[in-house]
């Protein structure tokens, strides 16, 4: 079942106009990954997505909602959160205050300490800097931690804002299993890449977005061995 | 925010210089310093004022101390040589110091500038010549210059047990006699009226007076030094739950010391602890706003404005007055609505710059604060609020039959209301919604992907810092009885800014510290006048430099401080490993 529906949008700034009519589904459990190079028009389609950005034609729903009947900070409460490019970590607090910042709109306290345990079960990593100030932290660490930290609202669909960005390929291996463990616990995920490989690999079914349009999808595996997507992307 | 960049921009760089240079410069420090005070006329006024009666003007403090510590200076910076030559440099530099003075003193024998520089009086002149014909006056200078840098160099290089005492009883005699008429206002009573007349005369301080102070805190200060360690020791050998009863007990004393201090000391301290009451006040409210959401607001005095005309308007028997019941309201009933009214001014203020951020949203917070004022002042609402006339006849509270005129009253009910604040404060930091305004200081849009509501929390920190200043303003109004809207200026908003940056922004503590220093000092020394505002220029540009973070930085703050040092020393490590 659907529970993100774009509808082909129209998105413009000021004058430019960044989507060309962007159409597409994400189905419930799955992974759906937006691949494409610099300036295709991923993240404002996914800042279209969170509310961010109003489209001027067409229509976001999520769960069946129009996304623009809902002011963006009351999607975090309806299940769905961003983690934004670059991190934006809060890099002057700790470790445990960007966590407990990600719970903002949890208010049930027993709930929330579970949830902690389980994301710092998830990145043993952050456990060990549970009280180091966040800016602190290496790339990966910090990835970690916002992914932690959205994962503390109780997300049921994530969305993934170029993870593997200026992460060593070590790293970036370990941020992408955790991505796959977190859809494993029933998070449905949209993730947003310009490493086209390792979004691939684990996602199941991909968008390929060019010049603000989609030119091609379909399941991962089969646009892994497409010949177009290796020449543009995979080299 | 802008001020981070400006307090980090700064990089410290040790670049070798020759000795000469740094001689000369240290000089320049010293002399420049000196001529200085005399062009802006500053000596005029310190020579006037006794440190110690008919021996030490201020003025002759000012140029000894000065040259002290040019001479310190030197020996600080020169780490590469003996300390015999160090004493020397000090020498050196005292001498340089003296030149600067001498050409000025030369150029004042020769020429007439009182046309640009009017205070370089011909009584100046005499004060600087000691009367003598100018080249000797040159002479002397320069030598006693050369002494007075070589004594500062001396005490620099002398063993901690003799310089710390040396320096807290010089200090300790000093401040006694720069506030003398002040202490001796505090000690009006018979009982002290021996050690008044042994330590003052109402010119100054006696030089007996003078001698004991510096022997006192000489001895003070020595025994710290030979047994201070000791002391500490034996504290830390005790168990955890007496040193903490001890503690407590310090602090116990403190606060009654505190709270006696101002019915002690009369009237003037009470007004002044007063002043700082408001300012801590106001200073908390701004906290909410600048501190902890991150929202620079630079017409915080507009909230100050309505609480004050508020009470005014509900309670002051004038053709203004707004009659609620039968009779104008107490201060008591007012309060609430004086505090209810600057909240929502609060609201309305924050609407309209609801998506300005940074530099642009103190520049447009400025503007609203001058367009409530001239507003106010304007013949439009003249008939409600009595334009530049004011409000007049504003009635002090009453606690059952006993009216609250005294400024010592005052003082209690700010310190009260302070108290009471101070625990609001405390408690909106460490709530849901003070997490909401870090979340949006630090970051606004991520922020928002988080699930904070923009609109509602940056509204509230705009009305619940509101909220303080309308407290402070009520107070405000009946502390002067009457109010007009000259008594709300810029001036204000931004002494209140000035004062939790100094303090450390976002700590509390820091806020009292920050108003003591910047609105408590240049009361007690308001006998200079205007000048006062150039030592409170001068300490802020001198903080900015030394303590970037604040006298009493929030936690946060010095996590940060202690990170930065942190991953710079692992920057330099692995740079090291690299070569």
């Amino acid at each position: 079942m659907a529970i993100l529906e774009v509808d082909n949008i129209n998105v413009y700034y000021g004058n430019i106009r960044a989507l060309h009519g962007i159409t597409f589904n994400v189905d419930e459990g799955k992974i759906i990954t937006l691949i494409g190079a610099n300036g295709a028009g991923k993240t404002t389609t996914l800042n279209s997505i969170s509310g961010i950005l109003a489209p001027r034609q067409g229509t976001v729903k999520v769960f069946g909602e129009d996304v623009r009947q809902i002011m963006p900070h009351l999607l975090v409460p309806k299940g769905v959160i961003q983690v934004p490019e670059g991190r934006r970590i809060f890099s002057r607090l700790t470790v445990d205050e960007n966590l407990s910042m990600g719970a903002f709109t949890q208010l049930d306290k027993a709930h929330n300490a579970k949830n902690r345990e389980r994301v710092l079960e998830m990145f043993p990593r952050l456990r060990e800097r549970i009280n180091q100030i966040a800016g602190t932290l290496s790339g990966g660490e910090q990835q970690m931690l916002a992914i932690g930290r959205a994962l503390m609202s109780n997300p049921k669909i994530l969305l993934l804002d170029e993870p593997s960005m200026g992460l060593a390929p070590i790293l970036v291996d370990q941020v992408f299993e955790s991505i796959q463990d977190i859809n494993k616990t029933g998070v449905t995920i949209l993730l947003v890449e310009q490493n086209a490989y390792v979004a691939l690999q684990i996602a199941h079914y991909g968008y390929v977005l060019e010049s603000g349009q989609i030119v091609l999808e379909g399941d991962a595996k089969t646009l892994i061995d497409n010949e177009d997507i290796r020449k543009a992307y995979l080299g | 925010m802008s001020f981070e960049i400006i307090a980090s921009s700064f990089q410290h760089k040790d670049i070798e210089q020759s000795q000469l240079r740094r001689t000369l410069k240290c000089g320049a420090i010293g002399g420049g310093t000196v001529v200085a005070l005399c062009v802006f006329g500053l000596i005029n006024q310190f020579m006037e004022r006794w440190i110690i009666e008919n021996l030490l003007s201020l003025a002759h403090a000012a140029f000894i101390g000065i040259t002290l510590t040019v001479g310190a200076l030197i020996a600080i910076r020169s780490p590469k040589l003996s300390p015999a030559a160090r004493i020397f440099q000090g020498f050196l530099v005292g001498m340089v110091s003296g030149v600067f003075l001498s050409i000025l003193i030369l150029i004042m024998a020769t020429f007439d500038i009182r046309n640009m520089f009017v205070s370089l009086s011909p009584k100046l002149l005499m004060f600087l010549s000691y009367g003598f014909d100018p080249y000797t006056a040159c002479a002397v200078t320069i030598i006693v210059g050369g002494v007075l840098g070589l004594i500062g160099a001396a005490i620099r290089e002398s063993p901690p047990w003799l310089r710390k005492p040396l320096i807290t009883g010089l200090a300790t005699a000093f401040f006694i006699g720069l506030f003398a008429e002040l202490l001796q206002l505090a000690m009006q009573y018979e009982t002290v009226d021996p050690i008044r007349d042994y330590m003052f005369t109402w010119e100054g301080q006696t030089l007996t007076g003078a001698i004991t102070m510096f022997v006192l805190g000489f001895v003070l200060s020595l025994f710290w030094v030979m047994r201070g360690k000791q002391v500490m020791a034996n504290h830390r050998a005790k168990s955890h739950a007496s040193q903490r009863s001890i503690r407590y007990f310090l602090y116990a004393i403190a606060i009654v010391l505190f709270l006696l201090f101002p019915m002690a000391a009369g009237s003037f301290f009470g007004q002044v602890l007063m002043l700082v009451g408001l300012y801590v006040l106001m200073g908390m409210g701004l906290n909410l706003e600048v501190g902890l959401a991150g929202l620079l607001d630079l017409g915080f005095v507009a909230f100050f404005a309505t609480g004050a005309y508020t009470i005014a308007l509900f309670t002051a028997d004038n053709e203004h007055l707004i009659l609620l019941i039968d009779r104008p309201l107490t201060w008591w009933e007012a309060l609430p609505l004086a505090m209810f009214a600057s909240l929502m001014m609060g609201l309305a203020f924050g609407i309209p710059v609801l998506k300005v951020r940074g530099d642009y949203l103190a520049v447009a917070t400025m503007g609203l604060g001058e367009i409530i004022r001239v507003v106010v002042l304007s013949d439009m609402a003249s008939p409600l609020l009595g334009g530049s006339q004011g409000l007049l006849h504003i009635p002090r509270p009453w606690i059952g039959d006993f009216e609250l005129n005294d400024p010592i009253h005052l003082f209690y009910l700010t310190l009260i209301s302070s108290i009471i604040a101070a625990y609001f404060a405390w408690a909106l930091e460490n709530s849901r919604l003070g997490r909401a305004w870090m979340a949006i200081r630090e970051d606004e849009d991520v922020g928002q992907a988080l699930g904070i509501n923009l609109v509602n929390v940056k509204l509230l920190a705009y009305g619940l810092g509101a909220w303080f200043a309308g407290l402070a303003g009520a107070i405000f109004a009946v502390m002067l009885g009457s109010i007009f809207p000259h008594s709300f200026q810029l001036l204000i908003s931004i002494n209140i800014l000035a004062l939790i940056i100094v303090g450390g922004i976002g700590s509390l503590p820091g806020v009292v510290v920050g108003a003591l220093m910047l609105i408590g000092t240049p009361e007690l020394l308001r006998e200079f006048g205007e000048y006062r505002f150039l030592a409170y220029g001068f300490v802020l540009i001198v903080m900015m430099r030394v303590k970037p973070l604040g006298l009493w930085p929030s936690a946060v703050r010095k996590r940060e401080l202690a990170a930065a040092a942190e991953a710079e020393a692992q920057m330099r490590a692995t740079s090291g490993q690299k070569a």
